[in-house]
Parts: structure tokens; sequence; C-alpha cells
């Protein structure tokens, strides 16, 4: 049995022999299985050609390639009725039911509108990376239209995380602390002097910044006095603060006692060695592993801190850890809805004319867009499959990678409606009985002409498809065609017959194609 | 351990029995009666037992249904003065003693009452309650304190500490949503579909794969082969002679009934009727609500007692919470505490459970104490319907609530 030091000495030899060749490595190309996996975690199911265009790249170009090419603003034009003026309010307890349904029909159809533009953004960005993170922040910024009920401020607020998507974490915090959509969701309206509401102060703690178990109660309760007088103008759709409404006595929180504003409390909780390690740990469930390691969230964390929250810096940081690259946590982190069906798209070259039916697809396979299902935000990984979801993400790539443009199955619908009305429950007060009974039929309806759209107008060439992978051979081919669709070798066989359409369908259907 | 021998042969005897056959559920009663108290895992040993042939209906009234119009305390004064809009006329309710009746919609009701096949849990809530809708409906679906949090459902523990039948379908069926509730977890083999014709065309494009090298893998290779296994057991197409709601509650029970004709067996079933959030324009709301649950509950019991496995079946209702005594300004009411529930099934010892709220009583909130803890009434369930230890899945003792007749 040999020793351990000798396993020591062994371990201690090997390392060297690693790190002279290191940089002649590290400069090199870094090929295209390297490539794939780095387009796959950063972005939405990677093309050819960009798998290609990065290949000849070391991981530190490719990486540096990734972070310049960032955006702040969108790629496509957002729905014209963003800069519709006010006011940004809901009916109230007089208006009529004529009015109350106008309202109803105009607000769902903007957010689906809006659904569908995402999607589309996603589609075609040449940043899938900003998106990527515009999405990250979606669902740690939570905030959700079914209660909110304002399609322009959730465009507001979508434009305001992607311009800072990769900018400055504590710049992103206090503009999303006053964004009214956010302002709106976690009750920062409703918070005044002498009746604060905790809402906002718990979460931007327990779940923006901090992390349970790193605050009391007390400090919750003192930090929600300083946020008192925040709000949001109904007229213009902006933030508003009321001095009137806003407690500007000292306050005590994590030890100081000052008389803190709103400001002031983020900039605490900014200082805190905790929020770093929170984001970090966070991002790196996103992109290199379900399981952190922890020292290395301690090493990228101060290095975030260090920088002022650079999140270039905290991103760099993780893609350039041995863990993001190691073969072991390749294919081990569950692609989202979103990246199912965009990825999908991407990958197999379909461009479709109308993205608003693909929204309702993602929303079918449990990830409604701008209506995450409470302020926890979607849990993510291995949560997102279960029977029903497996199934209807099989459903869609099966249906796009064959043509298969049967009329949609009744059932989906139903499922698709019960689905939405699902997270429904914390919004707004619940509609009149003969109100409520017609939003459902005629949503219903919708959904089911939306699902029948969503796979109809795809076509998905496999031949010309085919025919552009690398190779020489039919079975080249095919393999280069496997090795873009799937992070690890397939887990079911194909039969050797098989035609190209089959073939294809079947890396989609693998349960590798789930994975990243 | 001789008796523990003898407890065993003699329940094999039992069972072996062809008059225990014909009449097989009576017998398990009683031996039932006859061990109350025997270590689960005795049982266990027994082949012939299956605890799991007693299947537990789980039905979610999602948003919070308002118990305090849903069992009215008609002569109490306090409740119309803390209801001047929203009270139901005394003369609509339904009596079930002279002090509480049923929200007129529960008409359906009637019948479970007079057959006494009907438990009315009064005042079920949970010590320091949270009023937020997902807060406190994960409190109930991992059977947490207030102030812990756990990962898996109450029913995914169970099932983990004591596994359903292999040749099951499933151990736990979620219709209509994509929200396991008691059922999340990877320590049950659960199925979450809308209907079974969906179900079973898409269910063609699972398979079985074999071991996984990481644990997303392992997960998503687990639910393939969960609706693999589920998909050759649901296939058996039963038309039942009932009249279901015109409503998506109605098509989940039609799918209920569905999953549970299969003859293989699954060991619980959830189904979720949502829309109760009633802050505002109540009466109409939940007036249909009701109505669609007292009509969906007398189809299954039709679809069940044809099936024969009524007398096999417990029905239990659950919410995140109840609602606040006072009305709100809206034609509504705001988020509560303890609620009313309903037990409901062949072996249900109908009658008035817990205490019904004294509204003279409230919170600084304005919410009344709770009577009954719902791990009180999740207990009864572990230890009386299905005789395994509740310590585990409750995370403590809690006390059953006699509301069955075993």
């Amino acid at each position: 049995m040999p020793s351990s030091a000798f396993l020591l000495a062994l371990r201690a030899l090997l390392a060297t022999t690693i790190g002279l060749w290191m940089p002649v490595a590290m400069a090199a190309s870094m090929g295209e299985s390297d490539a794939r996996h780095l387009l796959a975690r950063t972005g939405f199911g990677p093309t050819t050609t960009e798998v290609r265009t990065y290949a000849a790249l070391s991981r530190d170009d490719a990486i540096a390639k990734l972070l310049a090419d960032v955006r702040t603003t969108p790629a496509t034009a957002p729905p014209a009725w963003i800069n519709e003026p006010g006011p940004f309010r809901r009916p109230g307890p007089v208006a009529s039911a004529e009015e109350r349904k106008a309202f109803q029909q105009g607000e769902t159809r903007r957010a689906a509108e809006l659904r569908g533009w995402w999607v589309r953004e996603m589609l075609v960005t040449p940043s899938p990376l900003t998106e990527r993170m515009t999405l990250f922040w979606h669902n740690h910024f939570v905030s959700s239209e079914q209660k909110v009920r304002d399609a322009r401020l959730m465009y507001a607020q979508n434009a305001t995380l992607r311009a800072q998507a990769l900018g400055n974490f504590a710049s992103l915090l206090h503009a999303v602390a006053k964004d009214p959509a956010m302002v709106i969701y976690l009750d920062n309206a409703q918070n005044r002097k002498g009746a604060a509401n905790e809402n906002f102060a718990r979460e931007v703690m327990e779940l923006f910044t901090l992390g349970q178990g790193h605050y009391t109660e007390q400090d919750i309760k003192e930090a929600a006095r300083a946020f008192t007088g925040w709000g949001v103008d109904r007229d213009t759709g902006t933030f508003a603060f009321r001095p009137r409404l806003h407690d500007d006595g000292e306050k005590t929180v994590f030890g100081k006692t000052a008389r803190f504003d709103g400001d002031a409390i983020l900039d605490l909780v900014l200082e805190r060695r905790e929020t770093a390690e929170f984001i970090i740990a966070k991002l790196w469930k996103e992109f290199v592993s379900p399981e952190p390691d922890r020292r290395s969230v301690e090493r990228i964390a101060q290095a975030f801190r260090a920088s002022k929250y650079d999140l270039k810096v905290a991103l760099r940081g993780l893609l350039e850890t041995n863990a993001f690259w190691a073969s072991d946590n390749r294919g081990t982190l569950v692609k989202s809805p979103v990246e199912i069906v965009v990825g999908a798209l991407r990958q197999l070259d379909i461009a479709p004319d109308d993205t608003l039916p693909l929204a309702f697809a993602v929303a079918g396979m449990g990830q409604n867009l701008f209506a995450p299902p409470n302020v926890r935000g979607w849990p993510g990984g291995e949560v997102w499959i279960n029977s029903n979801t497996l199934l209807a993400r099989k459903q869609f790539l099966d249906r796009i990678a064959r043509n298969d443009a049967g009329a949609p199955p009744r059932t989906a619908v139903a499922t698709m409606t019960a689905q939405l009305a699902d997270t429904n429950t914390d919004s707004a007060p619940m509609m009149a009985t003969r109100e409520a009974t017609l939003a459902e039929i005629n949503r219903a309806a919708r959904i089911a002409r939306q699902i029948d759209r969503s796979t109809r107008n795809l076509r998905f060439e496999a031949a010309r498809w085919l025919s552009e992978r690398n190779g020489a051979t039919r079975d080249e081919k095919l393999g280069a065609a496997k090795r873009l669709l799937l992070p690890i070798a397939a887990q079911l066989p194909v039969a050797d017959d098989a035609d190209v359409t089959t073939a294809v369908a079947a890396s989609l259907l693998d349960p590798a194609y789930q994975l990243k | 351990m001789t008796i523990d021998r003898n407890r065993r042969r003699f329940l094999r005897a039992t069972a072996a029995l062809p008059i225990a056959r014909a009449v097989g559920c009576v017998t398990f009663g009683a031996a039932s009666v006859a061990f109350a108290g025997t270590p689960a895992t005795d049982r266990a040993f027994d082949s012939a037992f299956d605890r799991y042939r007693h299947l537990l209906v789980l039905v979610e009234l999602k948003g919070g249904n308002d118990g305090l119009n849903t069992l009215v305390p008609y002569t109490d004064a306090a409740y119309y003065a803390l209801r001047p809009k929203l009270a139901i006329a005394r003369d609509q309710i339904i009596q079930l003693s002279d002090r509480v009746g049923l929200h007129p919609a529960l008409a359906p009701f009637s019948a479970f009452w007079r057959d006494r096949e009907l438990a009315v849990l009064q005042g079920v809530g949970y010590p320091q309650p949270n009023l937020s809708h997902f807060r406190s409906i994960e409190i109930w679906d991992t059977a947490s304190r207030s102030d812990e949090y756990r990962e898996d459902g109450w029913l995914t523990r169970t099932f983990a500490q004591q596994p359903v039948t292999a040749s099951y379908a499933a151990d736990g069926v979620v219709i209509g949503s994509n929200d396991l509730g008691p059922l999340s977890g990877s320590g049950a083999r659960t199925i979450a579909l809308a209907d079974t014709p969906t179900f079973l065309r898409r269910a063609r494009l699972a398979q079985p794969a074999a071991a996984a090298p990481n644990k997303a893998l392992a997960h998503i290779l687990k639910v393939e082969a969960d609706i693999v296994q589920a998909r050759g057991h649901l296939a058996t197409e039963r038309a039942f002679e009932i009249e279901v709601p015109a409503s998506g509650f109605g098509n989940a029970v039609k799918t209920a009934c569905q999953v549970i004709a299969n003859p293989s067996g699954v060991a619980a079933v959830r189904l979720t009727l949502t829309g109760f959030d009633t802050h505002t324009h109540q009466p109409g709301t939940q007036a249909r609500l009701l109505a669609e649950l007292a009509g969906g509950l007398t189809a299954l019991k039709s679809a069940l007692v044809e099936l024969g496995r009524w007398n096999e079946t417990l029905v239990l209702t659950y919410a995140e919470f109840g609602r606040r005594p006072r009305e709100n300004l809206s034609l509504g009411t705001d988020h509560g505490t303890s609620n009313v529930h309903f037990a409901l099934g062949g072996r249900v010892a109908g009658g008035l459970y817990g205490e019904t709220p004294d509204l003279t009583l409230l919170s600084s909130d304005g919410n009344p104490r709770h009577a009954l803890d719902f791990r009180d009434v999740y207990a009864t369930v572990l230890e009386r319907w299905w005789d395994v230890d509740a310590r585990n899945a409750l995370g403590g003792r809690f006390t059953a609530v006699p509301f069955l007749r075993m």
C-alpha cells in the first residue's frame, strides 16, 4: 500500500509537470469541445458557426471575447407601447365592469407580447450571455407582471437589468431598489412612517444580498423604516420619494446607528463580505456546477469586492476556475425551459416568424417569463424536471425535429391554462365570477391557437442541416451533429439504419439533451 | 419477540383465509384495530399486508379558502359583526349543529354528513402563522415548523421511509399542477400529469436508460423511469357513470378517477382547486368554487363506489391558510391563519372536530387561535390510515385526531 507521503509527492510532481505545460495549453486554441462547453454554459444552444469561431481561440481569449461582446441594450426593437404615457394604475373599486375588462384584456395582451419580444431577443442577440445574465437577474431581483399588472413597468425593469447585466452589482442593486415594478412588487409602495411594510427590507437581505442567517429580525424592522416613503408616481410610472411618509429617525442596522435612508441601508449591505459570497455562489450554480466550491467562491468573492462589485470580474473569475472546465462537471446542469426552446431553434437553424407562441411553449414547461412563481424565483436545477414538464420538453423537441404540425391536444391547453392560473395566487384581487369565467375561456382559446402556431411554422430542414456539419461521410456528419447537440455521451442508442430526421430527433430526445 | 412472531403468523393466516379475501378491507380494518400500536416494520414483514391499498386523495384549496363562510357559526353575534356585508344569511345555511352550518354551495355535502362520512376539522393551523401564500403552503407541504425550512414534501418523506409496493403505477400522482407540493423531492415516484390521454400520448417519448454519471442526469433518468412505469399501468380507460362539474377541477376529478381505476394502484393523488384568494368580490367566486368542490367530490365518491374503493379512500382538503374574520372594504377578505378542512371517505367517522373559532378572542392582527395543528391531521393519515411512524415525516410527535373508523 503506497504511503500518503508517496501520494503527496506524486501529486506534487504531477502538478509541476502540468504547471510547466499549462501556459502553452492556455495560449493554444481550445478546440471544439471546450468551445461548445463555454458557449452552452454562457448562452443558448451553441450553433456550429459559433463553435468554430470560438474553437480557434484560447480559453482566455474566448472569455475575453464573450465579456467584450456584452451589450447594455437589446438588439431588437421592443414593443411600441412601452412608451405609451400613463396613468400607471389599474381600475379602482368604482370602475365599471367594461373598464375592468378592457384593462384586463389590454394588459394580458401586452404582457404576452412582452414575453414574445424577449424570446426573439434571446434568439437573435449577438450576445447570448447578455440575455442569460438579464434572465439571471430577472430570477434574482424577482418581480412578477401578475402582481405589478403593467407590462410597461416590466419592460422598464428588464431594461434596467440588461443595462447592468454584466456591469456593476452595487449600481444594479440601487437601481433595482428604486425600480417602479420592484417598488410595487415588494410593497415598498405601501411602506410608510408609523406603518412599516417589511417585505422589501426582508427580501433585499434574505434573497438579494446576504442570504439567510446573516441578519436579525431587528435589522429588518429597522431597515424597513429606512425605506418608508418610497413609492411610484402613478401618473408618470417613475420612482417617487415622499418625504412626509418617510421615517427619518435613527435606525440601528448591523450594530450601526444613524438616520439611515434606503440608499444608506443598501450601502451597509454592500459593505458586508456575505453579499459578495452570496452572489458568487449563486452565479457558480448558474454557470459552473450544482455544488459551489467554498474556497473558490471565497477567493472570487474577494476579487469581486475589491473591484467594487464589477460583474465582469466575477464572471471571469468563475469561467477561469478549473471546476468550470473539469470534464466531471460537464453535463451536470439542467437546462431551463428557455434554454431548451431558444437553444433548439438556434442549433437547428430554425427562424420562426412569430415568437409569441414560443413564449407560451416555455411557460408550458414551467417558466412563464415576467411571472416567476414567487419572490424566490424559479428554483431551477432538478426542480425544472417532473414527468409533466419533461414530457412537455420532449413533445416540443419531437415536433420541431419532425415538422409534426398536428393540432395541439386540447388537454395541453387545459394544462397551460391551469398552469398560468397557478402562478396567479399572489396577484391582484380576484375578478368577479362571470368576468373570471370569460377570461378563462378566452385564455384557453388563445392558448390553443398559440400552441398550435408555436410549432406549425417551424420548418426544420434535416437533410440540408446535416449536410452543413463537419465530416466526409454521413456517419461522420451524424457524429458531429451529436457532438454539437449533446454535452456528454448519448444515453440511448440509435438504430444504425435510422433516417436523418430520426437520428437528429434521437439526440434531441436523449436525456443528455436536457443538460448543459 | 414471541408475541410479535405470533402476530405476524396470525396476520398471514388471516390473509390466507378465503373468507378474509372476500371481505379483504374489513378484515384489514379489524386487524388494524387489534394491533393498534404495532411497530410499522413488524407489519411490513407480512407480504399480504399492503398499507397503501388505503388511498389518500388530497385536495388543495389554493389561494386560501375563507373558512368562516365555509363553516358558518350562524348563532354567533360576533360573526355578523365582523361580516356586515359578507355574512351568509341564516336561512341559507345547511345546519350541522345548533351552532355551525355549511355554506349553501356545499349542499351536496349533506349526503356525506347524513351518512356520517364527513369529518369537519375546525381551526386547523399552526403556531406563529405566516401570511405569505408561498411560505405558508411550503410549511404545510413540507410539514415544517414556521421557522424551519425543509426540502422534501411530507408524503415524499413518508414514501422514502416506508416504500410503496414496487408494482404500483406510482407512489403519488399530481393532477393539473407543476407544483408537486407534498410530493416534491426525489425520494418518491411522483407523476405529474394534466390528464391520462395526453400523458400516455407523450409518454412514448420516455425511455429507460442505464446508470447515470451525475446527479442531474440521474434525476432525469428517474423521472423517465417513473413515466415508463406509470404509462404501462395508466393505459386502462374506464367509463364511469358520473357527472363532473364543467370546469378545470371537474376534469381533474375525471382524471383522478382514471388514475385510481388502474388495477396496479397508487398511494396518493393530489388535486388542486385554485382561485380562493378572494380579496374582492368574494361571494360569487367562493360560491362557484365551493360548488365545484362539492360537485367534484360527490362525483369522485360515485366513481370510487363503482370501483369498490370508497371504503379504502380518504379524501382530505388543505390550504395554505384561512382568511381574516373581519371582512375588508372590497367585498372580500384578506390573508388569515387557521381554517376549516374536510375529511371524507367510507371509513371517516363523521362529525365535528377541533373547536369552532372564538371570534371574540382574536390576535392583534385579527385572527383566531388554531385548535388543531395541521400536523395532527397528517399524523392521523400516517399512523391511522397507513400505519407508518409519523415522527420522521412530521419532525416530531403529533396527536392523531380520531376522525377515522378503523
